[in-house]
Parts: C-alpha cells; sequence; structure tokens
C-alpha cells in the first residue's frame, strides 16, 4: 500500500516537471521533443518494448511500398498533379489522424501504460519556410523523404543507402550551422 | 484470384492513406510518442557524431524508439520486395511516361528509375545531384524546417498546428518548382 502511495506521488511530480518544462522551453528544436519529458517514463521499461516500434514500422514500411508512395514515379505525378494517388493517400492519411487526435482529446485516452497523453504546441519561424522549401526540392529530385529513403533501400535500391547517408550529412551540416541560419 | 494476389496488387489511396493516419494514434497509444521520421537523422548524428554540437548534445538513447521504428520501415521495405512484389511494372501516367521517355527513363519496374539510380551512375553529374545532393537537401532541409512529411504534413496537421500548414505549402512550393522548373533540366544532364 505505501508502495503505490509513492508511485503515485513520483507521478505526479513527474508531471509537474513535465508540465513546467513544457511551459518554460519554447525552442523545441533544440532539445528533442521527447528527451527530457515522456521518456522519463519509458526508461522504467526494458530495451525490448521499443520493438513495439519496430513493428509498427515495419508495417509502415509495407504500407509505403505496396501504395508506391515510396515510388519516384508517383511524387513525379504528384508536383505534375498527374494522379490524385498522393493526394488521397496524404489527404485521408490527414483527416484519419484530425479525427484521432480530436477523439484522444476528447475522451482524455491514456497510452497503454496509463499515462495521460500530452501534446505540445509548433512554435512558428522562418525556418520552417526556408526549410520546407529546400526540403520540397530535395523531395522531388530523390522522389522520397526521409521515411521512404528507409523503404526503398530495403526495396533493393542499395544505392538510396548513398541519398540516406547524405541525407544524414545535410542534418548534420544544419546543426552545425544553426546558429548562423536565419529562424 | 487469390489473397497474395490479391495483396501483391497497387494499395488505393483510400486502403493506404487511412492507414497512414493511423499511425498517429497507434505512436500515441502504444507510448506517447509523436509520429515523426526525420528526426531518426538527427539522433543518428548524436549517436555517430556529436562533435560537440551542441545541436546533437543530447542523451539519444532516450530516443532510440524512433530507430527502431526506422529499422522497422527498412524491413518492412524488404519483406514488400521479397515478398509481396508485383509482378506487373507500374502504371503512370502517359504524359509522364513520355516525358521521362525523351530522358532515356523507360523501366517501370522498380520503385525508382533504373536508369538513373544506380551505383554506376553515382559520379555521373545527373547522378550525383540527384542521389548525393538530393540526400543532402531532404535532410538539411528536413531538420531546418523542423519536420518532414510524416512531422508536419501528417502528425502537425493532424494535431491542427498551424506551422506545420506553413510548412507542408513550403514543402510543395519546392516540390513543384523541382518537378516542373529544375528537374528537366538535371533529367537531360
Amino acid at each position: 500500500m505505501e508502495q503505490h502511495k509513492n508511485i503515485a506521488e513520483m507521478e505526479i511530480v513527474v508531471e509537474q516537471k513535465h508540465h513546467e518544462f513544457l511551459t518554460e522551453n519554447t525552442d523545441f528544436e533544440m532539445r528533442s521533443l521527447d528527451a527530457t519529458c515522456f521518456n522519463e517514463s519509458e526508461l522504467k521499461h526494458p530495451w525490448w518494448h521499443n520493438l513495439k516500434y519496430a513493428f509498427v514500422g515495419l508495417l509502415f514500411g509495407i504500407l509505403f511500398v505496396k501504395a508506391e508512395v515510396v515510388s519516384w514515379f508517383r511524387i513525379q505525378e504528384m508536383f505534375r498533379l498527374q494522379s490524385f494517388h498522393m493526394y488521397g493517400i496524404i489527404g485521408s492519411a490527414v483527416a484519419v489522424g484530425i479525427i484521432s487526435v480530436w477523439l484522444i482529446k476528447k475522451f482524455k485516452i491514456k497510452t497503454i501504460y496509463g499515462e495521460p497523453i500530452e501534446f505540445v504546441d509548433k512554435k512558428f519561424n522562418k525556418g520552417q519556410i526556408y526549410g520546407g522549401l529546400l526540403f520540397g526540392l530535395g523531395w522531388a529530385v530523390t522522389g522520397a523523404c526521409p521515411g521512404p529513403l528507409f523503404a526503398q533501400i530495403g526495396s533493393g535500391a542499395t544505392v538510396i543507402a548513398v541519398t540516406l547517408l547524405s541525407a544524414i550529412t545535410g542534418t548534420w551540416v544544419y546543426g552545425k550551422f544553426r546558429e548562423y541560419l536565419p529562424h | 484470384m487469390s489473397l497474395i494476389e490479391f495483396i501483391k496488387q497497387l494499395w488505393p489511396w483510400y486502403v493506404a492513406g487511412p492507414l497512414i493516419g493511423l499511425t498517429v494514434p497507434t505512436l500515441l497509444i502504444i507510448g506517447n510518442k509523436t509520429f515523426g521520421i526525420s528526426s531518426s537523422l538527427r539522433h543518428i548524428c548524436a549517436a555517430c557524431l556529436p562533435a560537440k554540437i551542441p545541436f546533437f548534445n543530447y542523451d539519444w538513447k532516450k530516443e532510440v524508439w524512433n530507430l527502431f521504428f526506422v529499422a522497422g520501415i527498412l524491413v518492412g521495405g524488404f519483406i514488400a520486395f521479397l515478398l509481396l512484389q508485383n509482378p506487373d511494372p507500374m502504371i503512370v501516367n502517359p504524359n509522364l511516361s513520355a516525358e521521362l521517355a525523351t530522358y532515356g527513363i523507360t523501366n517501370y519496374n522498380s520503385l525508382v528509375p533504373t536508369e538513373v539510380f544506380n551505383w554506376g551512375s553515382l559520379f555521373t553529374l545527373r547522378g550525383f545531384i540527384m542521389m548525393v545532393a538530393g540526400g543532402f537537401l531532404v535532410g538539411f532541409g528536413t531538420r531546418y524546417a523542423g519536420g518532414c512529411t510524416s512531422g508536419h504534413a501528417i502528425m502537425g496537421l493532424s494535431a491542427l498546428q498551424w506551422p506545420s500548414l506553413v510548412a507542408t505549402i513550403s514543402f510543395m512550393v519546392g516540390g513543384f518548382i523541382m518537378a516542373n522548373l529544375l528537374l528537366p533540366f538535371i533529367l537531360k544532364l
């Protein structure tokens, strides 16, 4: 009984710290979104709990390939307004996402571990425009955003490993020169 | 038609889209994770070469779920390729195939045009721009924008975040400029 009480108190403290953190720290890109909050509790779980994310990723990868979301050709069709396929996918994914998030908020649905699900507001900065444009250029030329890069490699286009390595380099260079870039 | 043949066909948008959307609540419910893929590239930097850069100085091990997730995507791509591959070539808009034929792209058996994306053409100007420079833009741009198609267009819009709408519109503008104005010149190289 005593032990249960302590755990409950600890959870309240973690929640409070988390809340303070969210309200004080506004440079969300500087920290990693999860680094100091939700994953505090994740540490209680052994590493193999992460396999559930690998499983979701696996289904996601199959979906990516079978719906040809990772196809260079489908991306070209999208940006030339020659097919509805990609617009249908993104549009219906967002619609389902909006309804899901609304339901989670409305019914205060908790995680399988009983933690409340919390959403962090994104803060606007000019990087979303400049970076967004640069990513758009890269998306149309490689036919892949970061997720599809992994699926393309898996589906046998081994040379895309070079593209992935280059994308990692791009991320690193951004991190290195971040303070000199307009945000 | 057997079930496996049925699965091997192109999955229509009204099946794939809602399933992608369901990833958002799934990740939230199984561990309070916000859907996002491009952060994995940052975690790889933080794990392999943080180089005392503040942006990469955080405990990446706490973010390891994201690396498991992308590893899953890679394996999923492999399974789909190995077991569920569509035996027929991809059918694309005739206008696109006519245009691509003028650049020597006629093979529709792979997810990427093998005439451009292959090891041999990595060091040609066209191959270098499309694979290496393109990849760099993807990695640099997504981090600068604070997310990619999954983090902004799917997760951000699902949570009704207007900065994500700005980012998504920017992605699309960049894509339209590249595909229609710049890519024809690059493909001609």
